[in-house]
């Protein structure tokens, strides 16, 4: 882990190295001025040295400018080593992100991967700026105090040494076992938290069964309970204070005596015991700051294994060492291929398929949820590999292939389809950078969002809002599917991509489909019958299998699965009540 | 879609607009203090009195070493005579006051813990209370992640500043004004000096805090632009894929990271710059200190001994620490009443309004035919009725049928979306709306349980206007089924019992079995115990919503609202949710938004809404020998410019 996140420091090494140099430098020039202090005393003012005193005065404006001078340039560095590591890792993980495939990214979940550049990054930033900073200087602070005041009088210094060990041991026992205990206290806190949440969300159920009260009671109970335990460990935590001071305290007390009588012995000076106070300030602060930096750092691990993860892990999917870089038909072949999501996972999603499709060919793909359509599709671009078999793309295997030209050939109108934010017209480009607005009109035409862009008030400039709020749902199926048609690729892939467009429309969209790009092997998932039913054959899944692969003709007389769902959805009339709405 | 785009788009406030300023930080505080105060005003006396104590000991403390280089050192080495009795004494009466001081600081410290928790827990729970009791407009109009946001960051914020920054504060001003005195007491021309230096070390820190503000205000927009942009490209991670748009995609986000380092670089630089400054320039009033005192000391005549100087210099080593821990923490409050203000803003919403006054009782019919009120369950209800003018009491029997007489709605009044409504459901009949999204299918069946209120017209129900009746009677006395299927957090059998609390484990498989989902609950790793969590999201869609089938099936309601799911199951689950919903349906009054054929066909009346307006009704066969709209919708001829 140590090793992942070190290598993100890069540029900024000079900076994370000067940054605890300059913050030693200012503990020296802090830990003199005591010193300089107790001289002020006891060679100037009892002696009645006005000189001295101008002279080590002098000296000590002079070192609280050089304190100030390192102080500010560790700042600076500090500033700068942390913000930069932090640029880093987010420039890594987002790099690393761009080449994972389709697992990767489920094994993280999009909200896992948001909270790990946001939320986790900040905590690293914070914590690799306060190792950098404090880190170096309270120890450093802490051995110069102990130094200077074992210069100063070694046997007094001794009363130190035992009053750090002893409160040291104390303080991180607290801290350990508070530890331990606040993360039950905060899983539990979450969990609170959760149940609000779930409350929002489902507020008119809530409203609708009258159970306003019902809730209000089981939340007091949870909330009291946390109240409870977040007492037990705070209440230990406050002990942190008082036995701190008790320690102060008792220092003071005890050097207090034994200065008066070595100072009354003639071992030691007035001044040298108030310099002693003063170090004896300086040590118990840096301790403090001991145990802050220990619970931030405790703190952040947590957050540093959520990045590191993200940095370790490899893409599952890469490049073949000598790719092919054409492809030459819109024919898909399976062959024999098996496959599932997780290599420990129990069942196959797809087992034994079986397939053979031509070039500019139009399959429908009909089946219920989770009898794995998607999981077949997705194979032909290579969004995931199969486990057993193959699948071929114009003759050859798509792991001989090029990424980037095969996802261009095969293209795909995902089920979850996302639009971002910018123009009409950039999103559409994504299809092809070099687009020209004609172009772009016509795949839109094509897909039948033409008529709907040509009438909003900005038309192809209108912005679309992050995650395509401002269409509606049909609206935004279409210019996905106008977005994949830019592509001009030999296979054209919609999963389940008109299930919000009226099924007029969706008539239309197929009948464009079949007259303006023929020569396109057209793959479509639907749930409606009437989406598939005028294709060349159609694909019958169940259970991660091809249960028929026929024309419509020939599933209706012998297919039981295809001939149910028919019945079922058309039933005498045809279509059903879903009709997009209008804007 | 555009129906719910509609209502979330009304008047959404601009709750979390960052560097907001707060319009009166003053009256909020003082109105957080009473709330704190409210349940602990004797523990907040108590942390003050213990914390004055504890700054005293520290005080006196300090005192001390005057004068023990003054009392006790100076006289023994002037006059050789070495009797350590009195310092004993001395130190030992110091060590006393030491030890209240810490006990002092224990108690407010532990003290502290259960005021904190304390008023946290209450806030809580006030601020669950009322956002239960708030009209579903209020969800409407803030967005969830708000909504969530009090409770958890402005909640964490206020533990900051009620648990540390305003006991620091007070500790903070004990000690500045104790010290200070102390120091006058001392000598007055030094406490000059030591203010002087204070006062050009607020003055820079004033000046470097409007410096770091404005890389702050940066930092947080490009963070903003970031943050955005992550959850932007990771949730469309896929699509990048497919379109093998990575390297534009990391293009961008360069731009946006390197911009967020420079500012995030410059903000941090500021706040770490302001440390070592102010902690050089109290070094620099030290130095001052010990130079003028000096002279004063050797001079003579200003009573300044060395004992005196000394515990002056100490001073004002503590006096300058308080000084920017106030200056800090006044930042903390700040920002900690910037949550405060959030949260009182919720607790002043306004609840919904109940003006009812008709309940739902249980009865029992009499001998002669007449309804009346049974103390137990007798599984007839009656609406009681009391009449204002004449004192008297009535019952009607509960019996769910419905009637909407000339209704206009708006979620605003000035924009009407419903216009003259007119509706008649008998007791047992079933009503379909068709039309097309955001016709206003689902307004009509909100308004039924007064999810929303009218504007004109009437709505009865048992031919009582519903304005009548308790909301939370009528809401009892109507089934819903949403389309979207909320489930809760605890066991399969707890979520069934939703609908009826106190429902015994056979009137829970009774209802599960009458929606179908007995045979999936049995086939669960823990049958009816399998505890449910994250809405449901061990179940797939078809099973959550037999779920919420049999949930509103165990209250047995004798009118229901049915919003048929869209969403894609697969058609063996369909055919089940779709018997169990005709189950349901059997025998009460039903409103349907119906998206299949079959629910249309077998309902008593149909009604076909656009544009906020019934503009056919009659049963499948009328309105199909109409040619009409529904005709139109029936047999799938929609000409483009009405699906446009």
């Amino acid at each position: 882990m140590l090793k992942t996140l070190g290598a993100q420091v890069k540029e900024y090494k000079k900076d994370s190295l000067l940054t605890p140099v300059f913050m030693i430098l200012e503990v020296l020039f802090e830990t003199i001025i005591p010193l300089m202090m107790a001289s002020i005393i006891d060679d100037g003012v009892k002696k009645g040295d006005m000189r001295h005193i101008y002279l080590v005065g002098g000296c000590m404006v002079i070192t609280a400018l050089l304190g100030l001078l390192t102080g500010i340039l560790g700042g600076k560095y500090g500033a700068s080593a942390s913000t930069g590591f932090a640029k880093n890792i987010r420039k890594a993980m987002y790099d690393n992100i761009q080449t994972f495939s389709f697992s990767n990214i489920d094994k993280f979940s999009t909200s896992g991967l948001v909270t790990r550049m946001t939320t986790d990054v900040t905590n690293l930033q914070n914590a690799y700026q306060m190792i950098l900073r404090m880190c170096m200087r309270a120890p450093a602070s802490l051995i110069c105090a102990m130094a200077m005041a074992f210069y100063v009088n070694a046997k007094v210094a001794s009363v130190y040494l035992i009053a750090v060990i002893l409160l040291g041991i104390i303080l991180f026992s607290i801290i350990k076992v508070t530890m331990n205990y606040f993360d039950k206290v905060f899983k539990r806190y979450d969990k609170l938290n959760e149940s609000v949440q779930e409350n929002v969300s489902a507020i008119r159920v809530v409203k609708a069964y009258a159970r306003e009260e019902y809730e209000q009671e089981k939340f007091s109970t949870a909330s009291n309970n946390i109240y409870k335990m977040f007492v037990k460990a705070e209440s230990l935590i406050a002990l942190n204070n008082p036995i701190m001071q008790f320690t102060v305290y008792s220092c003071i007390l005890l050097i207090s005596w034994l200065g008066a009588n070595m100072i009354v012995g003639s071992a030691m000076t007035t001044g040298e015991l108030t310099s002693l106070l003063a170090y004896c300030m300086n040590i118990l602060m840096s301790l403090m700051m001991l145990s802050m930096v220990f619970v931030m750092i405790t703190l952040s691990i947590a957050s540093a294994e959520r990045v590191t993860e993200v940095l370790n892990e490899k893409a599952d999917i890469c490049n073949p060492e000598n790719p092919v870089m054409e492809v030459k038909d819109g024919s898909v072949v399976f062959d024999h291929v098996d496959f599932r999501y997780k290599k420990d996972a129990p069942d196959y999603a797809l087992k034994g398929i079986d397939l053979s499709i031509r070039s500019g060919e139009t399959i429908g793909i009909i089946g219920g949820t989770g009898s794995s359509k998607s999981s077949l599709v997705n194979l032909i671009s290579r969004l995931y590999d199969v486990e057993n078999g193959s699948v071929l793309v114009g003759g050859k295997d798509v792991r001989e292939y090029d990424l980037e030209v095969l996802r261009n050939e095969v293209a795909v109108v995902l089920q979850k389809n996302v639009l971002f934010s910018g123009t009409i017209l950039d999103n559409l480009r994504w299809g092809d950078k070099e687009a020209t607005k004609e172009e772009c009109i016509r795949a839109c035409k094509l897909a039948c969002a033409d008529e709907f862009i040509q009438k909003l008030p900005n038309g192809y400039e209108t912005y679309i809002e992050q995650g395509g709020t401002n269409v509606s749902g049909g609206q935004k199926q279409r210019i996905c599917i106008a977005r994949a048609l830019l592509k001009k690729p030999k296979i054209l892939i919609l999963d389940d991509s008109t299930s919000a467009v009226d099924t007029a429309t969706d008539a239309k969209i197929r009948k464009a489909f079949a007259e303006e790009i023929p020569g396109t092997t057209k793959i479509i998932i639907a749930q409606r019958i009437s989406s598939v039913s005028g294709c060349d054959r159609i694909i019958v899944m169940e259970d991660g299998q091809v249960d028929g692969f026929d024309t419509h003709k020939n599933l209706i007389e012998n297919n039981q699965i295809y001939r149910e769902v028919y019945e079922s959805q058309t039933g005498g009339g045809s279509g059903d009540f879903d009709e997009e709405g209008k804007e | 879609m555009a129906e719910k785009k509609f209502e979330k788009g009304k008047e959404k406030k601009g709750l979390m607009m960052p560097g907001k300023k707060i319009e009166h930080p003053g009256k909020l505080f003082v109105r957080l203090m009473k709330y704190v105060l409210k349940n602990y005003t004797f523990s907040s006396v108590v942390v003050v009195v213990c914390i004055i104590v504890s700054v005293l000991a520290n005080v006196q403390g300090t005192m001390f070493i005057r004068s023990l280089i003054d009392d006790f050192i100076e006289p023994m080495l002037k006059t050789s005579k070495t009797d350590f009795g009195p310092l004993a004494h001395k130190i030992l009466q110091i060590a006393c006051f030491y030890l209240i001081g810490v006990a002092a600081s224990y108690i407010y410290n532990r003290v502290m813990v259960n005021v904190t928790q304390g008023t946290l827990r209450n806030l809580r729970n006030d601020m669950f209370h009322k956002m239960e009791l708030l009209p579903i407009r209020y969800f409407d109009t803030h967005s969830h992640g708000d909504i969530m946001s009090m409770y958890t960051n402005d909640i964490d914020t206020l533990r900051q500043m009620i648990s540390q920054s305003i006991p620091q504060t007070i500790n903070s001003a004990i000690t500045i004004v104790s010290v200070f005195v102390c120091m006058v007491v001392l000598s007055i021309p030094l406490t000059v000096v030591t203010l002087l230096m204070v006062g050009i070390s607020i003055f820079m820190t004033k000046k470097l805090a409007g410096l770091s503000g404005r890389y702050f205000a940066a930092q947080q927009r490009d963070i903003g632009s970031v943050n955005g942009f992550i959850e932007e490209m990771m949730s469309g991670q896929k699509v990048v894929k497919v379109f093998c748009h990575e390297e534009e995609a990391i293009e961008e986000f360069d731009k946006r990271n390197e911009k967020l380092f420079d500012s995030a670089n410059n903000a941090n630089k500021f706040a770490n710059i302001l440390m070592p400054i102010n902690a050089q320039i109290g070094n620099v009033s030290y130095v001052l200190c010990a130079i003028v005192g000096g002279l004063m000391a050797l001079k003579g005549g200003f009573s300044l001994t060395i004992g005196k100087l000394v515990s002056f210099l100490t001073f004002n080593k503590s006096f300058n620490m308080p000084i920017n821990q106030i200056s800090q923490q006044i930042n903390a409050i700040v920002m900690a009443l910037a949550g405060a203000e959030r949260i009182f803003a919720l607790l002043d919403e306004e609840p919904e309004a109940d003006g009812g006054y008709v309940e739902l009782v249980n009865a029992k019919e009499s001998e002669d035919g007449t309804i009346i009120e049974s103390q137990e369950r007798t599984g007839l209800w009656a609406w009681k009725h009391f009449h204002q003018e004449d004192g008297t009491t009535t019952y009607r029997k509960l019996q769910g049928k419905v009637i909407f007489d000339h209704v206009d709605f708006g979620y605003n009044e000035d924009k009407i979306i419903l216009h003259d409504i007119e509706m008649y459901a008998q007791p047992g009949q079933k009503i379909a709306f068709v039309g097309a999204t955001g016709a206003g299918k689902t307004t009509i069946t909100n308004l039924i349980n007064r999810f929303y209120d009218i504007q004109d017209g009437k709505i009865r129900y048992d031919d009582i206007n519903v304005n009548k009746i308790k909301k939370k009677d009528l809401r009892l006395s109507l089934g819903v089924v949403l389309q979207d299927t909320h489930l809760f957090t605890g066991t399969v059998a707890d979520n069934i019992r939703y609908g009826k609390l106190d429902a015994t484990d056979e009137e829970v498989i009774a209802a599960a079995k009458l929606a179908n989902a007995h045979s999936f609950i049995k086939r669960l790793p823990n049958g009816y115990d399998t505890v449910l969590t994250g809405d449901g999201a061990s179940l797939s869609q078809g099973q959550r919503q037999l779920l919420a089938i049999a949930r509103a099936a165990i209250a047995d309601p004798p009118a229901l609202i049915l919003d048929e799911a869209t969403s894609s199951i697969d058609t063996r689950t369909e055919r089940l949710v779709q018997e169990g919903m005709d189950r349901l349906m059997k025998g009460r009054t039903t409103f349907v938004i119906a998206h299949r054929l079959s629910t249309v066909r077998n309902s008593d009346c149909i009604m076909v809404l656009e544009d906020g307006r019934i503009i056919e009704r009659g049963t499948h066969d009328e309105l199909i020998d109409k040619q009409g709209k529904y005709y139109q919708l029936y047999t799938g001829k929609i000409s483009n410019d009405l699906a446009g």
